[in-house]
């Protein structure tokens, strides 16, 4: 089905934002959209997009690269994305980081054996005073979890393992 | 002293509509629209004093002067972006005390003429976002917001809009340009944005804790925010502390306020962990230079506010204080913020695409354990060069603790390098 008669209430209300004339603004909260449904942007999304906007699939595409939280493939259910920034490196980020890898047996990029979870590494999330800590990126939008240790992300995996959807 | 900004930990709650306007919330709007012009807005908002918080410092209702009043229709936006390392002061304004940042906003886009405003917030602040939607409807209900407010011929609208991941949308074309649907980056200045901001229209940006100072300000009056601060910068500022204190966080301090007391107040940071000292204080965040402390009783005694920290080499920026203690090194830390900056460059010069490449690279080497003087020379002449040369701060921000790390702290450097 395509877009717009998915999602024609979420998209009125998107466009209802901007100017008729400038509605290519719409781009990046669509592709949210999108990405939300999907877990990473599809060419035929792009293709939608570029349609509803009256701009081409390439400029969509660019905008998928240029932002770090939109994603063109598939990866774990979950991105699980750390920060190590400076920051939150001085309040113990990176020795969570390598024994969260040990726990679960994978490296930085790499998705867990099941599919629930791949582990990332991102810059500061401003939560710097709440390290370590990561934020939770899935069907359901994004999630943080703040003052975090190995015993409660790995039950937390637990539960994502689980879950349907919604991030608990 | 009640908090003028951080309200929700003297009053539980404000982040409640009623409990808001119980406190006297949103009298300030309505007295703006229905007794003032707009222009006695902007005076009263020059005559306190207040200067951006996003980092410049640039004095606010001066700002607000500058919009074009030739030209039509009029933006306001609010930079919520919030992404340099070590900055996370505006999340907490929005999530716990909403309304004050939402009525600062609402005075200025009076102030200004415009009848739509924009949050653009930074992607991962999504439930940040959904939460805020809630706030404005709320403000919708109450007619805070929508046609012919408190009887007048004044119309606003606020609507938020997310960013994806991206420190640079933080610099305030590049955020324009994200707004308008496209790659976020910096556009070439002049024209400043107000006069050429969002769709080519007089667009004035401001931080999200300069808006939450508004209705403070038109509420009690230019002379009482003078009355705290010092005379180069007014009123109270959020410092976010973090890195090696006992108690990092979001505290509110009157800016003369100094180091010691941020840093080693009980009510604030409490210390050093493991009572060791202080070795270096990045005030303005990732982007800092690095001052010097190594114990200095007469650096931590400084005052912070713009003027004085840049008589120790830095500037005070966002306020985001990192701390590091003498555990660390220097060289760590170069080698953390370089990495930040080659992630966040967005490409459009040369001099930055290319210097954070190089930079990274050699930082790696020296990092590693394989790197020779000879490298660290390399790296300070590159941070050097790109100095002065990129279209927007980002390439001169990722220059500031490598040049200042290796000048200031050359031991450091040594130590990492084979002999
Ligand atoms: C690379 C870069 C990142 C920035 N990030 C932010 C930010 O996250 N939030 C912010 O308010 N200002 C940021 N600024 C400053 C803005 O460009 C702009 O000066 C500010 O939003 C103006 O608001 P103010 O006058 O209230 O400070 C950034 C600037 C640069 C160069
Ligand atoms: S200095 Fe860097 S971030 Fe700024 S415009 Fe140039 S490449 Fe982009
Ligand atoms: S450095 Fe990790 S949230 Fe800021």
């Amino acid at each position: 089905m395509s877009l717009e008669k998915k999602h024609s209430k979420e998209i009125k209300q998107i466009l209802a934002k901007y100017p008729s004339e400038f509605k290519r603004s719409a781009v990046m909260p669509l592709l949210h959209l999108v990405q939300r449904e999907d877990g990473y942007i599809t060419k035929e999304a792009m293709q939608d997009i570029a349609r509803l906007l009256d701009i081409t699939e390439t400029e969509v595409a660019s905008i998928v690269g240029f932002y770090t939280l939109y994603h063109d493939k598939q990866a774990g259910k979950y991105r699980m994305q750390v920060c190590t920034d400076l920051p939150c490196a001085l309040r113990g980020a990176d020795e969570f980081m390598q024994k969260l890898c040990g726990n679960l047996g994978i490296k930085v990029g790499e998705t867990s054996e099941d599919g629930t979870v791949t582990l990332e590494e991102v810059t500061c999330l401003a939560a710097c005073d709440k390290a370590p800590m990561f934020q939770v990126q899935g069907p359901d939008g994004i999630k943080y979890y703040e003052n975090m240790n190995v015993d409660k992300t790995v039950e937390l995996i637990e539960t994502l393992k689980h879950a349907r959807g919604e991030v608990k | 002293m009640a908090h003028v900004l951080l309200r929700h930990r003297d009053i539980p709650d404000i982040k409640k509509i009623d409990v808001y306007k119980k406190n006297g919330g949103f009298a300030a709007f309505k007295n703006a629209v229905a007794k003032m012009t707009p222009n006695e807005v902007i005076d009263v908002v020059k005559n306190s004093g207040l200067r951006g918080r996003g980092g410049a410092g640039f004095p606010t209702g001066m700002k607000w002067s500058f919009i074009d009043n030739k030209n039509w229709p009029h933006y306001v936006v609010a930079n919520a972006d919030e992404s340099e390392p070590g900055t996370f002061k505006d999340r907490e304004l929005m999530e716990e005390n909403p309304f004050q940042f939402l009525e600062g906003l609402a005075i200025a886009s009076y102030a200004v003429g415009a009848t739509v405003a924009y949050v653009y917030l930074r992607g991962e602040f999504w439930q940040l976002a959904a939460a805020l939607d809630e706030k404005i409807a709320d403000m919708e209900k109450a007619g805070y917001l929508g046609d012919n407010l408190f009887g007048k011929d004044y119309s606003l609208r606020i609507f938020t809009h997310l960013g994806a991941g991206a420190y640079i949308c933080g610099e305030e074309t590049a955020l324009l340009e994200s707004l308008e649907g496209k790659r976020g980056q910096p556009r070439v200045r002049p024209p400043f944005p107000p006069s050429y901001g969002l769709y080519g229209k007089p667009t004035i940006i401001n931080n999200v804790e300069t808006f939450a100072n508004v209705p403070m300000i038109l509420a009690n009056g230019a002379d009482w925010y003078k009355s705290m601060g010092t005379a180069d910068s007014a009123g109270v500022k959020i410092f976010s502390l973090s890195g090696r204190v006992r108690r990092p966080g979001n505290y509110e301090l009157p800016f003369g306020a100094t180091f010691r007391e941020l840093i080693y107040g009980e009510k604030y940071g409490a210390g050093i962990q493991d009572s060791r000292t202080v070795k270096a204080i990045m005030p303005a965040g990732a982007s800092s230079s690095l001052i010097v402390v190594n114990g200095d009783d007469k650096v931590l005694d400084t005052p912070m506010d713009y003027a004085t920290v840049r008589t120790l080499g830095a500037d005070l920026g966002s306020a985001s204080v990192i701390v590091l203690d003498d555990t660390v090194d220097i060289n760590w830390v170069v080698n953390k913020t370089v990495h930040f900056f080659r992630h966040e460059s967005c490409g459009k010069c040369t001099t930055c695409r290319e210097g954070t490449h190089w930079m990274r690279n050699i930082t790696d080497r020296i990092h590693g354990g394989s790197g020779t003087q000879g490298d660290v020379d390399l790296l300070l002449n590159v941070a050097k060069q790109m100095q002065g040369k990129c279209l927007c701060a980002l390439g001169e921000f990722s220059t500031m603790a490598v040049t200042t790390g290796i000048e200031r702290f050359p031991q450091d450097f040594k130590k990492a390098v084979k002999e």
